[in-house]
């Protein structure tokens, strides 16, 4: 064996894949006890939720037998799926506030594709942002009028973050280019506008922008409360765009500007065509995440009234029928979609960064 | 040059979809009647959900009773009870909302105040609903009046009077308490349930309301003690008395149609009736629609549209319903409640 | 005329003048906008016989705050129940900024561990807190307290004179006097005191080599102010032990549901956040820097806290700084769930006087002050640790 062990000079043979997930598992008495602990827990909780889900499901009657019953209320979901994605949305009108749902999506999906990136995407996007207003709102092509105070639900949500991030977008653009300008007063009023409104809560804004705003307005001028809502997420989301857009901004080399000079360009130009197409690439992972964000702060349009997809999921659980029959549904429903969207939009914010990086340098 | 142009062109779409998302609506403050016909549908401020008085059916739709007075006030304008626009608003911005010219009523269990009808630039129709604040404790806990609650704690629910009212109660008859406040009213309602609170207090029809979804209705129970008044009435804008005119003589047509037993059904009878004040409210004889710059019918459609005071009671909050209120003080004046029309003349 | 014109544009493409022109109309806009949105509203607010200013700040308040640090009563003025308000507010978000910090450091390291289970555990942990709103959250932990806990009557004792409850975790407390106050203000005395003491012996050894025993000096430097104080001030330890009430636990300390489910959301949310960035401030760290701290013969644990942490610390302080503010910012959201922060005093506050401009005005200029107050000390600290190039 000695002798066998001192001839063989090729490296010990790597453990098998069993052993070495064994060896991480089990390295130290610490390490044993964490895995032990680790795996505890996975059981205690992958039981649970077998039994809550499946095993004591109530699949039928109402909401007496669901307070009755410790599982899954599925009756809950028979009788008020669709008023917990579409809220107070006019019933027979569901259609269009889905497919507007669906055109969002798949403009969602399309731009996720580098391969797509490019002027004609704006087309697109103006494009889908017309057809959903025509949809959801109607007024022509013999569509119902529908108020923008029966808007709810998911859609709702989903319009608000994303026209809120559309808009906010150019916006905070033109905030960071004013930022980083050399004109003192310019940029003066571009630090107290970004430092104020990221200085204080989002709820306060969209106070200010429920109470306030009316009375600011001229007599005789109302804003429609959605949009007002809307104009606080805008303004809100400008300002933290503006500094994702800064970093970017700084992270070009100075040599950038002085080529553009260089070649005659003014700053217009100069920004248009060279600076910005970097800066932006730069700071795409942070502006997803800075999406992921805005989709979740939503919710707080729920404090002053506005029924977004929580609230609509709250009102359901509340209708006298329904009372704490389904609590623990409808916070799991919520999760379960705030998460399917948050998470894939974060899993693509990985993956650009890991492309951009690669793509670069 | 010619991306350029397009870019352009991309940009001036979107800015005119964004003009057009920009509803809006011109609302002259010293004439809301016109505003509201120009527009075509009477704005309400409503809570967005309380149930009985203002919630979302499974179908979207919403009803109750505040609502129904909204209902009313647009049958009156345009002959039609649903050219109604719900504007869901928390009580922290329900004045603001009005005040700004956003909502033409508030009709939004809003209890009338004299500092709130004093300092708002706010105006308050007839009485609606003449409720109490009281307090519900369970029953398990023996306690047999207020005076008992020493170091208790209370759920309630800020921004209305409430709070104060509990205050006012107890400070001066020394009884110390834990205030629990709560900005949603299903918190508010489930904390009292799973026992966070010991008691509960708001008006005594929404105590009503929270002991009728209770899984034992009979475990609770609400003190005899009625701790404030509570008059609830549509509030509009101080500066247009034809509005408020409007307001309170759809809500007085409610309460004169209980009394001349005038109903949803039966009121196309009416029209032919030979007394001669019903003659007028039907818009028969005289011209009181004018005076108000309605149609001369508007009584009629406000009737035929919603039904009378009693109807509307009875659909929303009435026995049969889940809340199970009785009538109590909201009984016509001739019962012995406080319900009363001044003269259709 | 054609002449004039060429001159104008002439001017116009002088750059100095363009720059002033610039500014001056962005100065002029900004201006000319906001006096035209001031007198719209005061016009507003005078048509329509609405009561203005802040006179109301000085009337009663009239309503309870159900949890207070510092002495308020319901016939103080509105003015000082907003000062408790803002009061509770710092307070949870101290206590948020401490517990986040720790618990991200646990978790941060927990995503690198080499062992699979707990890094997939981590990594649980911090998707599903930073995918779903907190709001969200929020409305769930408070659900989950006030109904799986058993109400105060049958509260379970789970040491003597220890209830845990729905209505809060109860425990025996002292009176408090102002002597405590003495006491505890000598301890935080102690503790600067015991810090300096220590980098001065430190330093110390540096310089000179001799080893020196640390930590009698510190401890001294601790507990004399202690002790001075409370042979000074001497307090009354007489201890307030909770007891069953007909309705409530009386006497003793709370901590009621409301907060802690408002600060378990808070600070796990800040936590996940603050793993991640825990997370990438010591991948940061160079390969070569473990090697060589390992190459010194420092294990595992020494190499992340003497060599690694203070690395990634540079990278780790400015995110960090943002979440802790957006902790403090989301603080604001204790609305939901019936905390009285500043912003549901405030809103108590609107509601009642229905001045609402007022209200929005002083809350906003609060968590304006404070945030950047947040921002300078930040700033402060990054300064501090930030690479040094000599």
């Amino acid at each position: 064996m000695q002798e066998a062990s001192i001839i063989r000079i090729a490296p010990p043979p790597q453990p098998g894949y069993f052993k070495r997930t064994l060896g991480a598992l089990f390295a130290t008495p610490l390490n044993a006890i964490v895995t032990l602990i680790c795996l505890w827990l996975f059981w205690l909780v992958l039981k649970g939720s077998y039994g809550w889900l499946i095993a004591r499901m109530v699949t039928e009657g109402g909401s007496t037998a669901c307070r009755a019953g410790n599982g899954f209320c599925l009756p809950f979901f028979q009788a008020k799926l669709r008023f917990l994605i579409f809220g107070v949305y006019p019933y027979e009108e569901h259609w269009r506030a889905g497919s507007a749902m669906l055109l969002f999506l798949a403009g969602l999906g399309i731009s996720m594709i580098p391969r797509f990136w490019g002027r004609w995407l704006l087309v697109l996007w103006t494009g889908i942002v017309v057809a959903s207003f025509v949809l959801i709102s109607g007024g022509i092509f013999g569509l119902k009028p529908i108020e923008t105070s029966q808007w709810s639900g998911l859609p709702l949500s989903l319009i608000l973050t994303t026209v809120g991030l559309a808009l906010g977008f150019p916006l905070g653009v033109i905030l960071a280019l004013a930022r980083a300008s050399n004109l003192p007063a310019i940029r003066v009023l571009a630090i107290v506008f970004i430092e104020v409104v990221r200085g204080v809560p989002l709820i306060s804004i969209l106070f200010m922008a429920s109470v306030m705003l009316p009375l600011f307005m001229p007599t005789g001028l109302t804003v429609d409360k959605l949009l007002r809502a809307q104009i606080a997420i805008i303004i809100f989301a400008a300002a933290y765009i503006a500094e994702a857009v800064r970093g970017g901004l700084q992270a070009i080399p100075r040599g950038q500007h002085e080529a553009a000079g260089a070649l005659g360009l003014h700053y217009w130009q100069a920004m248009r065509q060279i600076i910005l197409p970097q800066a932006i690439k730069i700071v795409i992972p942070p502006l997803v995440n800075i999406s992921i964000g805005f989709f979740q702060d939503t919710t707080l349009v729920t404090i002053i009234g506005l029924l977004d997809f929580l609230s609509t999921i709250r009102a359901a659980m509340t209708d006298p029928e329904w009372i704490g029959a389904a609590v623990l549904e409808g916070y799991l429903f919520a999760a379960f979609v705030y998460l399917v969207f948050s998470y894939s939009m974060g899993a693509y914010s990985r993956y650009l960064e890991r492309r951009l990086r690669t793509g670069h340098d | 040059m010619k991306k350029i142009k397009g870019l352009k062109w991309v940009v001036g779409l979107g800015l005119a979809a964004g003009m057009a998302a920009v509803s809006v609506a011109p609302a002259n403050a010293q004439a809301t009647l016109d505003t509201v016909k120009k527009r075509g549908k009477v704005r309400c401020g409503v809570a967005p959900t309380s149930p009985g008085f203002s919630f979302a059916d499974d179908k979207g739709v919403r009803r109750g009773f505040d609502i129904d007075i909204c209902r009313a006030v647009s049958a009156a304008v345009f002959g039609d009870p649903d050219k109604v626009e719900h504007v869901p608003l928390n009580t922290n911005v329900r004045f603001q909302a009005l005040q700004s010219g956003e909502i033409d009523i508030l009709s939004r269990q809003t209890t009338w105040t004299f500092s709130r009808d004093n300092s708002l630039g706010l105006d308050f129709g007839p009485v609606v609903f003449y409720d109490g604040q009281g307090i519900m404790v369970t029953s398990k806990l023996g306690v047999k009046s207020a005076g008992e609650l020493s170091s208790a704690a209370v759920c309630v629910l800020p921004g209305t009077t409430t709070q104060q009212n509990l205050e006012d109660y107890f400070r001066p008859r020394k009884i110390k308490y834990e205030s629990v406040v709560f900005e949603n009213t299903d918190e508010w309602r489930n904390a009292y349930f799973n026992g966070r609170c010991d008691a509960l207090t708001t008006d005594r029809s929404d105590l009503a309301s929270v002991r009728a979804i209770a899984q034992d209705p009979a475990a609770h129970v609400i003190l005899p003690e009625t701790i404030s008044k509570e008059p609830l009435a549509p509030v509009i804008r101080q500066n247009d008395a034809n509005w408020k005119d409007i307001v309170s003589w759809s809500v007085f047509a409610l309460f004169a149609a209980e009394e001349m037993k005038m109903t949803q059904a039966n009121v196309d009878t009416f029209l032919k009736s030979q007394d001669p004040e019903i003659q007028r409210m039907m818009g028969v004889n005289g011209d009181l629609g004018k005076m108000l710059g309605l149609d001369a019918k508007w009584a009629y459609n406000v009737i035929k549209g919603v039904g009378n005071y009693a109807e509307v009671f009875d659909r929303n909050v009435g026995p049969n319903t889940k809340l199970g209120l009785s009538r109590g003080p909201n009984k016509l004046w001739t019962e012995g409640g406080l319900l009363y029309s001044p003269p259709f003349r | 005329m054609r002449h004039v014109a060429g001159r104008a544009t002439r001017l116009f493409y002088d750059l100095r003048f363009r720059a002033i022109f610039y500014q001056v109309l962005a100065v002029g806009a900004v201006i000319l906008v906001g006096l035209y949105l001031f007198s719209n509203v005061s016009r507003k607010l005078a048509e329509q016989n609405i009561v203005t200013g802040f006179d109301f700040l000085w009337r009663e308040a009239g309503f309870v705050i159900s949890q207070t640090l510092i002495d308020y009563k319901p016939t103080d003025s509105y003015a000082w129940a907003l000062v408790t308000g803002i009061i509770n507010t710092i307070w949870v978000s101290i206590l948020g900024v401490i517990f986040s910090t720790l618990i991200g450091l646990v978790v941060g390291v927990a995503r690198l561990s080499k062992n699979p289970l707990l890094a997939f555990l981590a990594f649980l942990f911090v998707e599903a807190l930073r995918n779903v709103p907190l709001l969200l959250y929020l409305f769930f932990w408070y659900a989950l307290i006030v109904t799986t806990l058993p109400p105060v009557r049958e509260a379970w004792e789970i040491v003597p004179s220890v209830f845990i409850s729905n209505s809060g975790f109860t425990i025996p407390s002292l009176n408090w006097s102002p002597a405590h106050s003495v006491v505890l203000g000598a301890l935080i005395l102690g503790g600067f005191l015991a810090i300096f003491v220590r980098r001065k012996l430190i330093a110390q050894r540096v310089e000179t080599g001799v080893e020196r025993v640390l930590w009698p000096w510190t401890a001294l430097a601790l507990l004399v102010p202690v002790a001075l104080a409370i042979l000074i001030a001497q307090p009354d330890f007489a201890i307030n032990f909770p007891e069953k009430g007909r309705f409530r636990l009386t006497g003793g300390a709370h901590l009621k549901p409301e907060f802690t489910a408002l600060l378990i959301g808070l600070t796990l949310s800040a936590a996940a956040s603050n793993a991640e960035t825990i997370r990438s401030g010591i991948l940061s760290v160079r390969k070569g820097q473990w090697e060589a701290s390992r190459s010194l013969g420092l294990d595992d644990r020494q190499a992340l806290r003497l060599v690694v942490l203070p690395q990634a610390l540079r990278v780790i302080i400015p995110p960090m700084t943002s979440a802790y503010l957006s902790l403090f910012k989301n603080s604001s959201l204790a609305i939901a769930i019936g905390y009285p922060d500043l912003v549901m005093v405030a809103n108590t506050t609107m509601n009642q006087t229905g001045q609402a401009i007022e209200g929005i005005a002083i809350f906003m200029l609060v968590y304006l002050g404070l945030s950047i107050t947040i921002s300078l000390i930040m700033n402060w600290y990054n300064g501090r640790v930030a690479l040094k190039e000599r």
